[in-house]
Parts: structure tokens; sequence; C-alpha cells
């Protein structure tokens, strides 16, 4: 079984988002870079389905060589090999279509990518790189087992959940409960330099989104303290002040 | 040119989010001087798909095919492409539903569209054609433009409402040809908990976190819900513990909402947190350490006990409903 799964860099979970240059760029000035946490929820999925010989795990990024040590993160974390494909990611359109083009002619049984990155939030490239292949694709999977040449998932729907079964290839998006997070250990971390991070080039396409500026939420007011001893006061103030019950 | 707005059936109803996305697109048909047209795939009675004219729909082609009766995406997207193909439609408009998610990315590639996700206001056709859109799991907005001609937009539940649009519906029958290929993945089984209002799109949320101390002790919270209408949800913490399911985490890596009144109980407010839920139009944060930082975000807060607060609440709710 060849799996392979797509992971951005990302700002880590804690970071405080600023933009500059008037608001139409992100301040990368000290942000931390992680493996996107959902990719990596993809990742140990894949490890696991994989291990003990029963196939092998690749990696994918589209970036710059600045994203590199966080490849090497999801290297340690167990994948056996990385492709980088060098080109900034322009937005889910292009990254989709360069993973696309990479996985065409390679043999994956499988594509994990994680349920959305956090910083575009899109969860686009699952579904795009599924239409550019022309497989089934599955987004926020619960869960994810494979028998064979058949796998049965759980996905998310409003209010419940949906059991599905797909048979071939596919690419699926995974959210919490697909697996544990692994985290790296001291002989992964190791093996990890010396593992192959091949880097290609991209192809071109034409442009379909543009991000023209950032705006952040506009602040609140002062909140408004209730004191303990008028608790019932409040649901006073959520039907005739604020008016949402 | 024309706009085409998907319509999400579940168990032949029509939710909120639905007609949302209905008066949304008919908005955005109205900056385009065009006409609005729903499409919809499944067993959907006639009366229900009229409920789309209210909204301002003034087509409807129902897509009734055996084989299309559940959601397969790879199929949803084939038959919704060939649509707006049909109708000369050059925006496509979705419902960024946990199914809207799946479909939007297959139906952009099909038309070689750029799309806009998590769209949370009408976009900006002043020239170009601007769409705001959540970023940064909430903690900002990205205002992007689509550069290509045809155009998908995936709309936040509760960013726009529900507006009435009184049109007459006329309902057309619609079929697509449909590849075997794009049948690959097979239902056996949908789960919905139908005496629980669903997370995504509620209006109302109750929320709480570590402070609660323990599972055995989510009653009082279900019954605040239960009472409000409202949706329960929880901390990463609570979640990661096993003591509420991954479906109910919200924050950065769960679940981004924007109900109009979010309730936290027992939850600090750390930065992740915050931003699945710093666009909810009202928040009442109740916890004991009057230095939480969720009160800087807060519309109104109680320093208090969550467990001699919450009592007071239900006592207070019911009694307000008579």
């Amino acid at each position: 079984m060849k799996i392979l799964v797509c992971i951005s860099n990302v700002p880590d979970t804690t970071t405080k988002i600023t933009f500059t240059n008037d608001n139409t760029e992100f301040n990368t000035s000290g942000v931390q870079y992680i493996v996107n946490p959902y990719d990596e929820i993809a990742l140990s999925r894949a490890i696991e389905l994989t291990e003990g010989g029963k196939g092998t795990v690749t990696v994918i990024n589209v970036g710059e060589a600045g994203n590199d040590p966080t490849i090497r993160k999801a290297l340690a974390i167990g994948a056996d090999d990385a492709v980088r494909v060098n080109a900034a990611p322009r937005d889910a359109y292009f990254v989709a279509k360069q993973i696309a083009e990479y996985a065409k002619d390679k043999d994956f049984n499988i594509i994990l990518t994680g349920r959305e990155s956090i910083d575009y939030n899109g969860n686009q490239v699952a579904a795009m790189v599924g239409e550019f292949l022309d497989i089934p694709s599955i987004s926020i999977i619960k869960k994810l087992d494979v028998d064979g040449d058949t796998a049965t998932i759980e996905r998310e729907i409003e209010g419940g959940k949906e059991v599905l079964t797909v048979s071939g290839k596919f690419i699926a998006s995974c959210a919490e409960g697909v697996a544990e997070p692994k985290i790296p250990n001291m002989r992964g971390i190791m093996s990890a330099r010396t593992k192959p991070l091949v880097v290609v080039d991209a192809v071109a396409i034409e442009e379909v989104t543009k991000v023209t500026k950032y705006e952040t939420p506009a602040p609140r007011g002062t909140v408004k303290l209730i004191p303990a001893d008028q608790t019932e006061s409040l649901i006073g103030l959520l039907h005739s002040e604020a008016k949402v019950i | 040119m024309s706009v085409l707005v998907y319509v999400e059936q579940a168990e032949g109803k029509f939710k909120k989010s639905v007609f949302e996305a209905v008066s949304y697109a008919k908005a955005i048909a109205d900056q385009q001087s065009t006409n609005l047209t729903a499409i919809s795939i499944g067993d959907v009675a006639d009366s229900e798909l009229k409920e789309l004219g209210k909204y301002g729909a003034s087509k409807v082609l129902n897509v009734s095919a055996d084989q299309l009766k559940t959601f397969v995406n790879q199929a949803y997207a084939s038959v919704i492409a060939a649509a707006a193909e049909k109708e000369g439609a050059d925006i496509v408009v979705l419902s960024n539903s946990f199914s809207g998610k799946g479909l939007a990315p297959r139906i952009a590639v099909k038309l070689k569209a750029g799309l806009a996700d998590g769209a949370v206001e009408l976009p900006n056709t002043d020239g170009k054609f601007s769409v705001k859109k959540t970023a940064f799991s909430g903690k900002a907005f990205a205002i992007t433009e689509l550069t290509s001609a045809n155009k998908v937009i995936a709309l936040n539940p509760n960013a726009f409402g529900v507006k009435e649009n009184a049109t007459d519906a006329a309902i057309e029958a619609f079929t697509a040809d449909v590849k075997q290929s794009d049948l690959g993945t097979v239902i056996k089984e949908i789960v919905r908990a139908t005496d629980k209002v669903s997370l995504p799109d509620a209006e109302l949320v109750v929320s709480a976190g570590r402070g609660l101390k323990g599972p055995e002790n989510w009653g009082m919270i279900e019954e605040l819900a239960g009472l409000l209408g409202a949706a329960t949800a929880c901390s990463k913490p609570v979640s990661d513990a096993d003591w509420r399911p991954h479906s109910e985490h919200v924050g950065q890596t769960g679940i981004a909402i924007s109900p109009n009144l979010y309730i936290a109980i027992g939850i600090s407010g750390a930065i992740q947190h915050l931003a699945g839920v710093s666009s909810s139009k009202v928040i009442v944060v109740i916890n004991k350490d009057p230095e939480a930082p969720f009160f800087k975000v807060a519309d109104y807060g109680i320093v208090g006990d969550a467990f001699e607060v919450v009592p007071k609440l239900i006592e207070a709710l019911k009694a307000h409903k008579g």
C-alpha cells in the first residue's frame, strides 16, 4: 500500500495573527511554523496503516525551501520519504494542481490531507485533487479503516455521521478521531536527516483567486459584568437588550 | 449569465442554512441584475421545493434520479456543474456545510472557477469581484478576489441571515449524465441524533470546559441547552479527555462557529479557543477566575462558580419561559 500525505506549513496555533504592508501581507516576523495539526492526524493514520512492512508513506508539500524543517518534522514522525514542489503556494487551486500533477503517474492507493489548514481554512485541496485525478474524495472524515482494496470511512455530517465505503483509489481529508497525532522520537529525528527529500518544479497554472487584503475582527466593547448573586438578570438582558433569546 | 444555488436537503427537508444560502444568492443575482436558479438533488416534495421561491429563487431544478438519492460527492458535483453550464450560470453558491465543503472544490475545478469558502458578506462587485471570508481559524478575514470568469462561493452558516423575497418558483425536472466512476462511494449508514441541535449551524450554543471538572457534571449544561434550544459544545481539553465527543470541540483545531449567542462556562479562553468562537454575535462568559482571558472578548460576564451560577440560570430561564 502506497499512501501520499499532503502537508501544510502553518503558523503555530498560539500565534497572534497580524499583517503588514497596509494589511496586504501576513506578518511572518517571529512566527513559529509547524506541520498543520490536521495533517499530522492524517500522517499518523497513514503510518499506522503501513506499519510492519505493509506499505510506504510519502509526504508532499507545496512550498519554498523555508518549509524544509517542517517537512523534516513529518519525516521524523515516520514518513518514509518526502517531496517538495518548489513554489510559493498561491491558493488551494494551485496547490491541488501541483499535488495532482505529481501523483497522477505514481500509483498511490490512498491520498490523505488534513481537514483544513489552520491558516486559510479552505478544506479545498483534497476535493480539488480528487477532481483533478478523477477519483473519489471524502471530506472531513473521523475514521478510516482499510481492508484490502476497500476502505470504510466515517465522515461528519450536521448532527451525526455517515458511514461509507470506497473501493480503489481515493483521497480523504482527516479530522480529529482518525488517529492520535504521533510525536517524533529520538530515532525518528535522527533518521529524518537522511531520509530522501526530493524537490520538483511546479507546473504553470492560471490564477483563479487572489487575496487582496486582510482584516482582523472588530474589537468588542467592554464586558458587562453581572454580580453572581444577580445571575437571573442575565436572562432578561439576553432577551430584551441583546435580543438573542 | 445567471446565479445557481445548490440547496442541500436532509431527509427531504431544507434547513435554515439553505434558506440563508438562497437569500444570499438572490442578493448576488440582484447585484448582477440576473435571475436565481436553485438545484436540489434527492427526494424532495414539490411543496418543499416551492419554499425556495420565498427567498428569491425563480426556478428550481429538481434532480431525483435513483442513484442520487443519497449524497455522492463526485456525482453531485458533476450534476451541479452540468446545471451551471446548461443555465449559463457563472456564479455558483452553496452552504459551507460538511457536504458543501466536499462539493464546492470539485465544482470549482470542473468550472475552472475561483472558490471563496467561508464567505461572511456579500461580494464587493465594485470593478472587481471580492469576497470576505474567514481565515486563520477566525483570527482574521481575507478579502479574496475571484479573478476567474466563473466563481464558486460557499457561505458560512449564520453569516447572512434569511431574507424573504417572494418569487414564484417554477419547478423543472433536471437530469444529467452521471459516469459510473462518479459513483465510487457507497453510503452504508447515516446516524443522526434527532433530539439534538446540530452545532455547526446552531443559532445558540452552550459550551463548557475543564471548569466542569468531569463528564458526569454535563447534566446541567445539557439542561440549560435544552431549555434554550441550543447546541452543546466544549473546549479542546474536554474532548481530548474524552469527556465529550470530538464533534463538539470548537476552536482553532476543532470547528469554527458563529452563533447569535455563545455561552462559555468554565472555559478560560485560550487564543486557540477564541479563534473558533470570536465571530459569535453575543458572548457570555461564566468563570470563577476574574482574570480569565475570555472576559476580554465577552459581552456579558459572571464571575462565579459554574456549579452555583448554572442552576440559577436554569431556574431563571424556566421562570422566563413561564
